[in-house]
């Protein structure tokens, strides 16, 4: 069961099985936690449904998280304790700092700019005709693996000379071009660079959004719409004082989910542009210092800064939870 | 406010009812909101329209010449197509295929059971602890999972699963945890509590209240993450690399796509024939599940 | 659900396989898998099996391979093994993956690593001995690459004394590529010399062209081809000895040597006038795709393209690849006609085990016995193992790489990159030469590779 399957039905009396023992467990928590009624038996039914996911979580993200801060204090090879002079590489080299304001620009404009897209779009084709069909066609990017994506982008964002019989291959310098304009090499100047590649990011998370907000806009009670109807409330009234506060907390999930994705993505800058021409990330950088420089030290410093960065988006949402506690 | 929602039933399809996005749009509805619908939805589609038709153009073409030249001198070849399956002998997508759904099946189902229980007792229940665990699990959404490659590694080597799909269960669940209690939380802590506090009232345990009063309202919200987690996996390549290795026992089809382009990175005209082919699954889980999805996040905001 | 790197160094997939994989492995390894055990059986019944007897019988048992070569080149691999399977029973098993460099540390670090691994650099060979998972090569193999192999090949591998890789394939990054019918019209001749490379490209201007074009865009890898024509200088400009006291640092990176050759690539690649033929101005090098720079010689819109030997798998297959061809390429001339500085590259065989069937194999590998095979079998590789016969080799390219490699008047030099530490053979080097290219002066570029080079 433990061992390498190599036929297909080897594979499927395998997973059949892997599935049968995870049931098995699941069984044995909730036959136990059955047993305990009322409100005494909370705590102990609540840490038996925490059991296996606080588990593997230690085992599979804890431990590796805490041994990455530990990393970071030391030097390139991890031999030398150096302290904070990791950290403070990346807050004094001129290169790390360009690092840091793009992800900045990644941060605030990616999940901003993808979730009001979604909302928009989903507002705007809700009950349409093609609503289905609509929506499927945002979604599309979202299934779409990095690789292709930066296919796709490499179509839209190439450069070719004005000389001579040379044809442009991306779109957008073929539009420049028909516009009377001259090519821009796009991936090159800064900070114009980095903004296109966030578009790229908007365009994959945009679905996400669009996606979940829609089914949101759709629970809105129906009740409420019709008090504001007869209320006459406006479209844009409505809008503001109906919609948004009613999906307020989804947005805040989905703002959420994107924004900690944003974070950690890495792929496009890598795939598009390799992190030149100042367009890394700290993910990007995180992956680069660890693979490719072979500085274990800063790789793990650079992981290390991406949990600092979270703490805002962590402390938003506490806040929002309190507040929906409160009403 | 909707405490009338039956209790164990799912939640009715909003009908054809006024909803306050169709009252917004009809005010809205002048030929500018379609007009901008329309101009997103084609923003949108166009660089993947561009891929299509990229694929099914010769490899000289695509090099030197834009994919909107097709339509005034089309040159259409399937070529490209033949290339992803197996024109020259050595792919055989098939059995990755296999892989794939193996490695998929379970590392959905794992992760999303694991997560509706554990967010039940976050949602749900008082314990000692319960805020701090929730912020910790939250926070770990952030950690990278390069990082934890070599310390889990070492791990599988000490228990002698490398090289099966055990690691790729494991470790795909439990990267996936962190997220689904998030959003599951969420989507629990949105149904009333009036439900539950009548359960208890009648002397419901918790186990009966998850299963008889949750889990028909949740099961829709659970599909809905269930598809992105298996849309997550699906594309997945880094894990199934590290944890697995690339052999043709284990090995997902992420993994033949991505060795498509040759050594050197150079074939963009089977990169773009195997992104298609990449995509088909993934778009017809989302188009046979759409309506189940819809539903699924719409139990989640019933308190509005 | 953002995403999983895939190919972090494309790099991996240059420095050893020589080949035109791409287009003639397409064409030359037509059968699917089912008749591959038959077409190889003919050369399998001419190995001599007496070699690997002596590790005992190793039938039944396996030998797991790691690599970064992927399709198609991966079959002519696979196939060359087979000789070696059928006579001693045992079974290789092949893994392919693209993001090879990378995983392999991973997976030593973690203690999960391959019996073997076919890896490109010198560089990591070290890396991966430091982590204390490699073993050295056994006598047999070290024996094969003395009888085999010049001297200098050994010494790649060898650390701190202990010899751990046999080289597999070699490439040759000194070469230019060019059109031999634009050259037979507009009556130029192939240069032997630099300065007659540079009084080439001058004519060219003056009829009215652009005659370089250059492209080192690559992924994360962005910048590596900046880096081959750099040594080339180097080795062409401060000469070999030299070329080896900078590569390992015994002379600081940014002195006058290496500001020379630099500047001197410079004088090609930052020249407006000869840049960038078909693909836009200076610039325009540090966005285009190494793989598509020198396409633009069959466009008719640039006339020469320094890159490796491997570049012919860019071609389609409807370009003729040959010196009466459509497209062909000549030796970077050295600095007289009479020194011939090489620049190329190679792969090496690490093993993390040393079971006797893994020491059988490598032993196979190391042979000209399987140099021999493997010629018969691909198209678009080439090896510096001596013991190839280079009518083995089936194409144009491939035979002008043979021949330079094993012609005993010129100097061959390891890609200096590959063997720099990885903080600067495969970071500071890449990223400071694209920004060289987009406009850092020279200065400033060395400077900066110098303090990123490890203490």
């Amino acid at each position: 069961m433990f061992n390498t399957a190599s036929t297909t039905p080897e594979k499927i009396l395998q997973m059949l099985s892997a599935l049968l023992l995870f049931a098995a467990v699941m069984g044995v928590i909730l036959f136990i936690a059955g047993r305990f009624g009322g409100k005494k038996g909370d705590r102990i039914v609540a840490y038996l449904y925490l059991l296996p996911v606080l588990l593997l979580l230690a085992v599979g993200l804890v431990y590796p998280g805490l041994r990455t801060i530990y990393q970071s204090f030391f030097d390139a090879a991890g031999d030398a304790f150096i302290g904070f002079d990791n950290y403070g590489t990346i807050f004094s080299d001129a290169d790390q700092l360009t690092v840091l304001r793009n992800t900045v620009f990644w941060v605030v404009l990616t999940p901003f700019v993808a979730t009001a897209i979604g909302l928009v779009y989903a507002i705007l084709v809700d009950k349409s005709r093609f609503e289905s069909f609509a929506k499927t066609l945002i979604f599309l990017p979202m299934s779409i693996s990095f690789v292709a994506a930066g296919v796709i982008w490499k179509f839209m964002y190439e450069y070719r000379p004005d000389q001579g019989n040379v044809k442009q291959i991306g779109l957008i310098n073929q539009v420049i071009v028909w516009l009377g304009g001259k090519p821009v090499q796009l991936l090159i100047e800064s900070p114009l660079n980095s903004f296109l590649l966030i578009v790229v990011m908007i365009w994959i998370q945009a679905g996400f959004a669009m996606t979940i907000l829609s089914a949101a806009i759709k629970a809105i009670p129906d009740d409420i719409i019709e008090a504001a109807r007869l209320d006459g409330v406006n479209a844009w009234s409505m809008f503001r004082k109906i919609t948004l506060p009613s999906v307020q907390p989804t947005v805040v999930v989905v703002l959420t989910t994107i924004g900690i994705g944003t974070l950690k993505v890495f792929d496009i800058v890598r795939t598009m542009t390799g992190g030149n021409f100042e367009t890394s990330v700290v993910a990007n950088e995180f992956y680069r210092q660890t693979f490719n420089a072979d500085n274990q030290g800063l790789g793990a410093a650079l992981a290390t800064l991406l949990f600092v960065l979270v703490i805002p988006i962590v402390w938003y949402n506490i806040r929002s939870l309190r507040q929906s506690e409160e009403r | 406010m909707t405490a009338a929602t039956p209790l164990t039933t799912t939640p009715p399809l909003v009908a054809d009812q006024p909803t306050a996005a169709k009252i917004a749009k009809k005010r809205l509805s002048s030929p500018w909101a379609s007009l901008a619908a329309i101009v997103l939805a084609v923003l949108w589609t166009l660089p993947t329209f561009g891929l299509l038709v990229s694929s099914f153009r010769p490899e000289r073409a695509i090099k030197t010449t834009g994919w909107w030249t097709f339509f005034s001198n089309p040159t259409l070849t399937l070529e490209n197509y033949r290339g992803v399956f197996g024109g020259d002998g050595s792919v055989n997508l098939a059995s990755f295929f296999v892989n794939s759904l193996i490695i998929c099946i379970p590392s959905v189902l794992i992760p999303v059971s694991l997560a509706a229980l554990a967010a039940y007792a976050f949602a749900w229940m008082n314990f000692p602890g319960k805020n701090v665990l929730f912020l910790v699990i939250f926070a770990l959404q952030i950690v990278p999972l390069q990082v934890t490659l070599i310390p889990l590694l070492e791990i599988f080597v000490n228990v002698k699963l490398t090289g099966t799909f055990w690691t790729l269960w494991l470790s795909h669940s439990t990267f996936a945890l962190p997220l689904a209690i998030y959003l599951l939380h969420n989507f629990m802590r949105e149904i009333p509590s009036g439900l539950i506090e009548a359960a208890r009232v009648d002397g419901a345990g918790h186990v009966s209240i998850f299963f008889k009063v949750l889990l028909p309202l949740l099961t829709p919200a659970l599909a809905a993450f269930g598809i992105f987690q298996f849309l997550w996996v699906w594309n997945d390549l880094l894990v199934a690399l590290v944890f697995a290795g690339g052999g043709d026992e284990v090995a997902p089809i992420t993994l033949q796509l991505a060795n498509l382009s040759g050594t050197r990175g150079t074939a963009w005209q089977l990169l773009s024939a195997g992104a298609f082919v990449s995509i088909i699954v993934p778009v017809t889980v989302f188009l046979l599940l759409q309506r189940y999805f819809v539903r699924g996040l719409l139990a989640g905001s019933v308190k509005g | 659900m953002f995403g999983q790197p895939t190919s972090p160094r494309i790099r991996a997939a240059f420095a050893g396989t020589l080949s035109a994989g791409l287009i003639f492995g397409l064409a030359a390894c037509g059968g699917d898998d089912s008749d591959s055990a038959a077409d190889t059986n003919a050369s399998a019944s001419a190995i001599d099996c007496a070699p690997y007897t002596k590790f005992g019988d190793i039938k039944g048992k396996t030998v797991t391979i790691y690599t970064g070569i992927v399709t198609p080149e991966d079959k002519p691999h696979i196939d060359s093994y087979k000789p070696f399977e059928s006579c001693t029973g045992a079974t290789i098993k092949y893994e392919g993956d693209k993001s090879f460099e990378t995983q392999i540390l991973v997976r030593a670090r973690a203690g999960n690593p391959p019996d073997l691994a076919i890896v490109p650099q010198p560089g990591l060979v070290k890396q991966l001995v430091t982590t204390g998972k490699a073993v050295a090569a056994p006598q047999e193999v070290s024996d094969n690459v003395d009888k085999f192999w010049d001297k200098a090949w050994k010494g790649y591998t060898t650390i701190d004394g202990k010899f751990y890789g046999a080289p597999l394939g070699a490439s040759v990054k000194s070469l230019v590529w060019y059109s031999p019918s634009e050259f037979k019209d507009s009556g130029y001749t192939v240069p032997t010399t630099l300065a007659e490379l540079q009084a080439l490209s001058d004519k060219m201007v003056a009829d009215g062209k652009k005659p370089w074009c250059a492209g080192i865009a690559s992924g994360d890898a962005t910048g590596w081809p900046v880096t081959d024509w750099m040594e080339d200088m180097m080795l062409r400009t401060a000469g070999p000895e030299k070329y080896d006291d900078w590569v390992g640092h015994k002379i600081p990176f940014n002195g006058p040597e290496a500001t020379a050759a630099l500047d001197a690539v410079g004088g090609y690649l930052k020249n407006d006038k000869y840049v960038n033929g078909g693909l836009g101005d200076v610039k325009s090098i540090a966005t285009t795709t190494f793989q598509d720079a020198g396409l633009q010689i069959i466009e008719g819109a640039c006339s020469l393209h320094r890159q490796a030997s491997f570049y012919a798998a860019n071609f389609d297959k409807d370009t003729k690849v040959a010196e009466d061809g459509d497209v062909f390429a000549f030796y970077l001339p050295g600095p007289d006609a009479n020194t011939k500085p090489v620049l190329g590259a190679g792969e090496f065989v690490v093993a993390f085990a040393d079971r006797p069937e893994v020491k059988a194999f490598q032993t196979y590998l190391s042979s000209d016995v399987w140099a021999n095979t493997k010629a018969k079998l691909s198209s678009g590789w080439v090896t510096a193992n001596k013991g190839l016969d280079p009518n083995n080799l089936t194409n144009p390219i491939d035979k002008l790489a043979g021949t330079i490699l094993l012609d005993p008047k010129a100097t061959f030099r390891f890609d200096g990159s590959d063997q720099m530490p990885a903080a600067v053979g495969s970071d500071a080097f890449w990223k400071q030469s694209t920004a060289w290219i987009t406009g850092q002066d020279t200065a400033t570029t060395l400077n900066n590779i110098e303090k990123a080079w490890p203490k």
